[in-house]
Formats: C-alpha cells, sequence, structure tokens
C-alpha cells in the first residue's frame, strides 16, 4: 500500500498504528538522532572545543526537523522506525568511538 | 510530468498537511501565549515606562548604576548578588533583581535616587518571562516552551512542503467565504513573514540550548560544565565568598573602565557577586543595544579595591554566530524601525498560529457536524484567543487601579492577569461560539479602551501617549471586527449562500 493511499484510509487499527509509529520516530527519534548528530560534531569538528560545542547545537536544530519530515514521508512506519534506530545506533556508535560518552 | 510521480507529490504534500496540522492544534495553545508574550516583550522596556508613569527623571546608564548599587548598599548588603540592567534612551529606570533573606526579588529602582519606585510592578517583564517561562516553575515551563518550539519548528516546514503555489497564494484573499478566507489569512500570515518565523523559532530554541539539547555540552564537557560557562564568558569571574565583610569600592570608575575595556561600548548589565563581602566581584556586560551580538563583552573587577580582573570582548566566529542569532531573537540591538518590524512579524505570527487554529474547526465543520472533541476545540479556540490578550489588557489595568504601597502589589498584578484570562477560557467553553465571539471581542474592545482612558488619556508624555493610542487603536479595530460579525450573524452563512448557488 502507498503511503498517499495509507492516508487516504483514515480509520481502523492499521492506520492509527502507522501515525503512532511515525510519529514515535518522528519525535524520540528525531530527538535522538539530532542530538547524537551533535554530540558527533561536537567531537569532531575541527575547531576549540566550546566552539564545536556551539556549532553542533545550531545544527542540531536543523537535523531534528528534518528527521521529523522524513519519518512521515518513509515507504512505511516501519521503514522510518527502522531508519531512525539504525541512524541512531551508527551515531552513538561513532559518538562513543570518539569518547563523547566519556 | 508522469502520473506517478504527480501521486507521490501529492502524497507527499497530503502527508505535510496532515502533520502540519496535527502538530499546530497539539501545542497551538501554548504557541499563542508564547507569541503574543514575546511580540509585546520586544517593547519591554516601554511598557515598562507606561506602568510607572511616577518615573520622570532620567539619568545615564553609569549614573544610575552608581545610585542603584548605592541604595542597594545600605539595604541589601547582605545578598549574595545584585543583578542590574542599566536604563538606556528607552528604560528610564535602573532593573534589579536581588535576593533579601529567602525572597528573591525583581524592583525597578529609581535613576537619580536609586530607592524602588513606589508603583511597584513587574512591567514588561511579567511577558518577557511569560514568554519562555509560562508561569511555570523551572525547569518546565522553560521545557515546554521548547517542545513548543521544536513543534513550531516543524509545523513551519511542513507548512512550506505541504503549500502548492507559494507565490500566488501571497496575493490571494477571499473575504467572507468561510473556510477559504481562513485558509487565505493563515497563508498570508504566515508566508508574507516566513523567514522571520524560521528566524525566530531557531533562535528561540537556541536560547534555551543548555536545556533542550545539553547532549553536544555533554559530549564536549563531560561532567565540567563549569569549564564551559567559563570559557563562554572568559570575561567573568567567579569566586567564593571570603566570609568576612567589607565595602564596596567606588563603583564609577570601574564602569568608565569597563567601557574602556570594551572599546568605547556602553555599560548595559552590572552584576555584584557577594557585595558586602571581602571576596565581592563586579561584573560588567556590554550593552546589548551596542551591537547585535547578545553579551558581546564582560570586564569584571575586584569589589573591595576596584582592580580590573579580567575582560573579554568576543571575537572567536563561532562564538559570534552564536551571539549574534542569540541577539536576533532578543531584538535588543534594534533601532526604532526595526524594532517595529519585530512587532509586525510576532504579530503576524500570532495571527497565523490563531487563524491557524480556527481553520482546524472551519475545515472540519464543512464536510459534517464536528465531534464532540471539536465542539469543545471550538470553544476553546473562542477562550484562548480572546482570553489570553484580555488577561493582557486587565495586567495593565491593574496596574492603574491597585492601590499604591499595597503589599505584594506586582503579584496582584500578575493574579489580575492570570484569572482574567481563566475566567474568559470558561467564558469561551459556557457560551455558544456565535455569541461567544463577538461578546468576548467586544469585551477585548472595551478593556482596550479603559486601560486608555486611565493612561490617563490627557496625558502627553512620549511613551504613555504612544501606548494610549495603541490602546485605542485596538478598541476601534476591535470593535469595528464585532460589528462586522453582528452584521453577518443575520446574513446566510457562506456554507448555505454556496448550498443555494450549487445546487446538487
Amino acid at each position: 500500500m502507498t503511503k498517499a493511499a495509507a492516508l487516504r484510509a483514515r480509520s481502523g487499527w492499521r492506520y492509527r498504528g502507522n501515525v503512532a509509529l511515525r510519529t514515535l520516530a518522528g519525535t524520540v527519534g528525531a530527538y535522538a538522532v539530532a542530538a547524537l548528530a551533535a554530540m558527533l560534531l561536537a567531537r569532531t569538528l575541527p575547531m576549540g572545543r566550546l566552539e564545536a560545542v556551539t556549532v553542533a547545537t545550531m545544527f542540531s536544530y536543523l537535523f531534528a526537523p528534518a528527521v521529523t519530515v522524513w519519518a512521515f514521508l518513509a515507504r512505511g512506519p516501519w521503514v522510518a522506525l527502522g531508519g531512525v534506530i539504525v541512524l541512531s545506533a551508527l551515531l552513538a556508535g561513532l559518538v562513543w568511538t570518539s569518547g563523547g560518552f566519556a | 510530468m508522469s502520473g506517478a510521480s504527480a501521486m507521490v507529490r501529492d502524497g507527499v504534500r497530503q502527508a505535510m498537511a496532515w502533520l502540519h496540522g496535527w502538530t499546530g492544534l497539539l501545542l497551538g495553545y501554548v504557541l499563542f501565549v508564547m507569541c503574543l508574550a514575546g511580540t509585546l516583550s520586544v517593547f519591554k522596556p516601554e511598557i515598562g515606562r507606561w506602568m510607572r508613569p511616577e518615573v520622570t527623571a532620567q539619568a545615564d546608564s553609569k549614573s544610575a548604576i552608581v545610585a542603584a548599587t548605592g541604595w542597594l548598599s545600605k539595604n541589601a548588603p547582605g545578598s549574595t548578588g545584585w543583578y542590574l540592567t542599566a536604563p538606556d534612551g528607552r528604560a528610564n529606570t535602573v532593573e534589579a533583581s536581588y535576593d533579601q533573606g529567602s525572597d528573591y526579588l525583581y524592583r525597578a529602582l529609581d535613576p537619580v535616587t536609586g530607592a524602588p519606585v513606589a508603583r511597584e510592578t513587574l512591567g514588561g517583564e511579567f511577558f518577557y518571562r511569560l514568554h519562555f517561562e509560562l508561569e511555570i516553575p523551572y525547569p518546565w515551563g522553560r521545557l515546554l516552551a521548547s517542545l513548543a518550539a521544536m513543534v513550531m519548528l516543524v509545523a513551519l516546514v511542513t507548512g512550506i512542503i505541504a503549500h502548492k503555489r507559494i507565490f500566488k497564494d501571497f496575493f490571494t484573499f477571499r473575504p467572507a467565504k468561510g473556510q477559504r478566507s481562513w485558509l487565505d489569512g493563515h497563508n498570508a500570515t504566515g508566508v508574507l513573514a516566513m523567514p522571520f518565523h524560521l528566524m525566530i523559532t531557531f533562535t528561540g530554541l537556541l536560547t534555551l540550548a543548555s536545556l533542550n539539547m545539553p547532549w553536544p555540552i555533554s559530549a564536549g564537557y563531560g561532567d565540567k560544565v563549569m569549564e564551559m560557562y567559563e570559557a563562554l564568558a572568559p570575561g567573568s569571574v567567579t569566586r567564593p565568598a571570603a566570609g568576612k565583610p567589607a565595602s564596596l569600592a567606588p563603583i564609577a570608575p570601574m564602569l568608565t573602565a569597563a567601557e574602556r575595556a570594551f572599546g568605547g561600548g556602553h555599560v548595559g548589565r552590572v552584576y555584584v557577586f557577594n557585595p558586602g563581602d571581602a571576596a565581592s566581584v563586579v561584573t560588567v556586560y556590554q550593552s546589548d543595544a551596542d551591537t547585535i551580538g547578545y553579551m558581546r563583552g564582560q570586564a569584571s573587577f575586584d569589589g573591595t579595591t576596584g582592580r580590573l580582573l579580567k575582560s573579554w570582548v568576543e571575537r572567536r566566529p563561532a562564538m559570534r554566530t552564536y551571539q549574534v542569532a542569540y541577539g536576533l531573537h532578543m531584538a535588543r540591538f534594534a533601532p526604532m524601525a526595526t524594532r517595529w518590524l519585530y512587532v509586525l512579524g510576532g504579530a503576524m505570527l500570532t495571527l497565523a498560529i490563531s487563524t491557524g487554529m480556527v481553520l482546524w474547526i472551519a475545515k472540519r465543520r464543512e464536510r459534517q457536524p464536528l465531534s464532540i472533541g471539536n465542539r469543545i476545540l471550538e470553544r476553546l479556540n473562542v477562550g484562548v484567543i480572546t482570553g489570553v490578550p484580555l488577561g493582557a489588557v486587565a495586567y495593565f489595568i491593574a496596574n492603574r487601579l491597585l492601590p499604591i504601597g499595597m503589599a505584594g502589589r506586582p503579584d496582584a498584578e500578575v493574579s489580575v492577569a492570570l484569572w482574567t484570562a481563566a475566567a474568559a477560557v470558561l467564558a469561551g467553553l459556557a457560551l455558544r461560539p456565535a455569541i461567544g465571539w463577538p461578546l468576548m471581542m467586544g469585551l477585548l474592545a472595551f478593556a482596550c479602551a479603559l486601560a486608555a482612558v486611565l493612561g490617563p488619556v490627557w496625558s502627553t508624555e512620549p511613551v504613555l501617549l504612544a501606548g494610549n493610542l495603541l490602546f485605542l487603536a485596538m478598541a476601534g479595530a476591535l470593535a469595528l471586527i464585532v460589528r462586522r460579525q453582528m452584521r453577518r450573524r443575520n446574513a446566510p452563512t457562506p456554507a448555505r449562500r454556496r448550498m443555494r448557488e450549487q445546487p446538487a
């Protein structure tokens, strides 16, 4: 079922589950991706520590809405949620190797 | 264009329109309060002057700070800190926050005598705090404001994507056509000032970054957050109290030395830490009216000797960028014309939010009878959209009617504002919207007129005159809208008219 068709059929548990999963990906997921991406930038940007943290913080507000929009445009709800989880895990791994969780 | 790609595109638009509607609905009322209070905060110094009409004395920033510290030395020497904002061409009092015993006080001090002004009020500080704290204790108010700002950012982006003909719609207005008119109004106010809306939302999030996005800070600094604050303002000095009493050295030479350290910049804020202690520190911040960048320079002095300890003028590119973004939100740099553009932008965002909330209902009403949830929303719209401004105007009226010298006067003014807004929301819920809208807007018009009369209306003092004229203009505009509504109540509604014109 295409997304357009799914959104047109606005009833039933299938639709509600779709919206719930995308909402989860687009809120908690979007924030997690933005926060982790900002942590990675804060560790890796080639500038002073405070400047890296500041630039990373400013970028985080661009990442979050982008992920939210994507979560509602992805092919399916599981793709949205899975994509966000995979991306978060990848970023978390990179943050960990760069020492951001220390 | 192939049919498939057109379908995908329409699907994208539909999904974004859906998301735009729900994100807007979710925190629409919170955003309405924030935008209205934020718009009013642009004129925070002028609001302070309207609300303290007895203060006519003027003094330059440095002598006003000297007077204020003189009064505080006698009346609050045991405080852990005095946080002073100097007057400039706009405000004419020193804003002082300090602790006395277990109380934290916010007071406006006379620029010449340094004593608190008789008509105690929070002035514009109420709207300023409401804008990002929403009358909810720390940190929850600021977190809710952050969440609302993030939702706003998503609503703006999805609104842009959902929009089919962004340029054409810009010139489209179809009055008295129900849903279409609301949509046109929503589009006009939303699209016209879109760069402003995006800027103010993004920079607003940034001002609360340490609360809403602390993770990059913890990645960079771990649990040594104090190191970050020291690096952020290298001209500030924090040191513990010595525990030995001492008196402050004269402040005036420190202010002059600070201005020299700023390369000719002006004194904006002066923080005195542990003022009655041998280890006191005086930190002077450059005026935010000097440049767009917020908190550009600081200079710290040993309080007992007046010796310069550290000074700093920000030149790091990333930090300048951050300060400019922050300063763009605060708008303290803005000269008169720019300030009015901020007010216009803020008013349009407030209108975009309120028309969006009304549109949610208008759209659903034309499709089918409203569900119970939407009927409650329809009434909440009346209560909130008229009630929040009504509370704000009641705050100004209370400022004139509450007796001077009354105990807890500043809090009483705030209570009047909050209870008025709460009563208005209840009235909106109780009344049929067809009656609620004109009645509540009529009440708002009356309140605006009353505030102008209490101004008093014959005052020729420029700030009072301007304030009174604005109140009268709002009263007039609202009265005209109410008259139109009353007239239209007897005319056929757009829905009925359309049914007559296009029989099925």
